[in-house]
């Protein structure tokens, strides 16, 4: 009714129309619960802000005292006054890496195998596999990787030292033409570290992608199958390219997961604060393995120090994850897919 | 009747040149999803250079046919048959002739368009391919890709841009862009499970328009729930109807003019004529 006075009002002076304001007409019901949810949302930004307020303010007195020497400097001794991160975050990021190159290809097979290949009844059985992998104790991963692996993995590292020295990550110090191997130099590496960390990160990254791989549209894998495609045409022209979000973020965020692991390496790692590139050679150091070996006999100025390298590492898998999170939700497959 | 024996050899031919098609029969074709039966015993002739349409209410079974006519039917894992197809004489359901090589012979082209959108509108006409792992040189592709164009009525309006992105173009010119990528395999026969029923009147004509100038080069069975559609495009018409719970039959095939003009069946009778469906 009102409408078509308002029509017939016409010739009258020109009213400026402007939106009108509409309830959202929500119920008590719906209000109650949107508080809520707001409320629990809220406490888990204020509890990570609050993780980040923290570290960085107990960080203030080491980087006055260091200032940028603490990020420069190599050695590890606070009975000498000389502190610096340099080399623990350089362990760090080379275990990470490490453990992600070999997780990576098996994250990717084993959630390809269980989207496309695996049949059904296989299907939940093997996720629910993957997923035990992910509530193994990271120490019992650590007792796997020191009692099992290492004795092997050795070996391995021993071969690529002997036979691919000339590549100079394969590099050991150590006399090839010793009458009996020097087992010490190869045991306590980046390498053998990763391994268990990479078993560690593989459930997370191989759950994202499974969950993207599922969603890639049907429409498009029945239009490879038309065309005459086999399984894996269909999967390299639509799964892979409707999954790259997922498996660049997946990865990335099992990636901010190994650099934040601490038991296993710790386990497994001899301590050494050198500035080298050398994963198969003995000894190395991640901030969260000095974090865990040093915290109990640290003098206060010595922990405000150990915070501040977690401050590092907090900031350095925070960057990590957002990068991660970018690349998911930049995807295609990360928003909701319309076709 | 045309013989549908005696057709070159499915395994050995090779890229063979779009000339007028395969004969298609279907021969008792029935079809199960898990225990239940959609399909009973469905026979049905589908000449060269000729369009099929396949019409009927909803549910009766048409486009399970029609996918089993391809055998993307057993990409459902619930999924069964019984019964044969035979492509110029030879089953394509037989251990000899593999899966991909059938598939290749006869396209599909889908209800809601499908083209790769990650792919520029050039990869999409080349995909098969690269998918059936066949080869060719920079001219050879230029060529193919210009006409399967020119056939699928979608040079004219890509043709300045056929590196941008398929999932770019409209709606209509994604089907035909879907067309157009069938065609580049060579195949003998084209399905076409309603290619329409996604878009609006003005594509819908060009598409018409399409599947009139492929007639001559492969053989074409359209779904549609369109009845003028199936009269406008098809020169053959089977109607398919489901009885409240049993599975679904042909109850009348042959000319479309007979289907519309002077259907034997009663239920033909009042399908066509708008009565029921």
């Amino acid at each position: 009714m009102t409408s078509t006075t308002a029509l017939d009002d016409k010739p009258g002076a020109p009213v400026e129309d402007r939106p009108r304001v509409i309830s959202p007409g929500l119920t008590s019901g719906d209000l109650f619960f949107r508080r809520g949810v707001a409320v629990v949302g809220a406490t888990v930004l204020i509890i990570t802000g609050a993780i980040g307020v923290f570290l960085g303010y107990q960080s203030i007195p080491t980087l006055q005292r260091y200032g940028w020497n603490f990020f420069v400097e190599n050695q590890w001794q606070p009975e000498n006054d000389i502190i610096g991160i340099s080399a623990v975050l350089l362990g760090t990021v080379q275990v990470a890496v490490l453990a992600l190159l070999m997780a990576f290809p098996l994250a990717l097979s084993t959630a390809l195998y269980i989207t496309e290949y695996a049949p059904a009844r296989l299907r939940s059985a093997l996720v629910s596999l993957i997923d035990l992998m992910a509530a193994i104790p990271s120490i019992v991963w650590g007792l796997w990787g020191f009692f099992l692996i290492q004795p092997h993995a050795i070996g391995v590292a021993r071969w690529l030292a002997t036979h691919m020295s000339w590549v100079p990550i394969f590099h050991v110090d150590t006399d090839p033409n010793a009458a009996v191997w020097a087992q010490t130099r190869f045991t306590a590496s980046v390498f053998v570290a990763s391994i268990p960390v990479a078993m560690m990160i593989l459930p997370m990254a191989c759950a994202v992608m499974r969950g993207v791989f599922a969603q890639a549209p049907l429409s498009e894998r029945e239009a490879a199958l038309a065309l005459g495609g086999t399984r894996w045409g269909a999967i390299r022209t639509v799964v892979i390219p409707f999954g790259r979000g997922g498996i660049i973020g997946g990865t990335m965020l099992a990636m901010g997961r190994a650099l934040g692991e601490t038991i296993a390496v710790l386990l497994i790692i001899s301590p050494a604060f050198d500035l080298k590139v050398r994963p198969l050679e003995v000894g190395t150091e991640t901030v969260s393995a000095l974090i865990a070996g040093r915290f109990g006999e640290a003098t206060s100025s010595q922990l405000s120090a150990l915070l501040t390298a977690g401050f590092v590492l907090f900031l350095l898998t925070l960057l990590t994850n957002t990068v991660a999170a970018v690349f998911v939700t930049r995807s295609r497959s990360g928003s909701a897919t319309e076709l | 009747m045309t013989s549908v024996l005696g057709g070159a050899s499915l395994a050995t031919q090779e890229v063979p040149s779009m000339g007028g098609g395969a004969a298609l029969e279907a021969l008792d074709l029935s079809a199960w999803f898990g225990t239940n039966k959609v399909l009973d015993r469905v026979s049905l002739q589908m000449h060269p250079a000729t369009v099929t349409a396949l019409i009927g209410p909803s549910g009766c079974g048409k486009s399970t046919f029609l996918r089993i006519l391809n055998r993307m039917h057993e990409s459902n894992p619930a999924a069964s048959l019984a019964g044969e197809v035979l492509l110029d004489g030879q089953d394509i359901y037989s251990p000899a002739l593999k899966i991909t090589r059938v598939r290749q012979r006869i396209g599909m082209v889908f209800q809601k368009p499908n083209p790769f959108p990650t792919l520029s509108i050039k990869d999409n006409v080349t995909a098969g391919l690269m998918l059936t792992g066949r080869r060719m040189n920079g001219p050879e592709k230029a060529d193919l890709i210009e006409e399967c164009l020119l056939h699928a009525s979608l040079w004219d309006e890509v043709k300045d841009r056929l590196d941008d992105l398929g999932g770019a173009l409209s709606g209509g010119q994604q089907q035909r862009l879907c067309i157009a990528r069938s065609l580049a395999v060579r195949p003998d026969v084209l399905l076409m499970d309603e290619p329409c029923s996604a878009l609006d009147p003005t594509s819908t004509r060009r598409i018409e328009e399409t599947i009139h100038e492929l007639r001559d080069l492969v053989t074409i069975v359209i779904v549609t729930h369109n009845m003028q559609q199936a009269a406008r495009v098809s020169q053959q018409c089977a109607f398919f109807l489901a009885a409240q719970g049993t599975p679904g039959v042909i109850v009348e095939s042959g000319t479309t003019e007979q289907i519309f003009g002077s259907p034997l069946d009663e239920r033909t009778s009042d399908y066509v004529n708008g009565r029921f469906g």
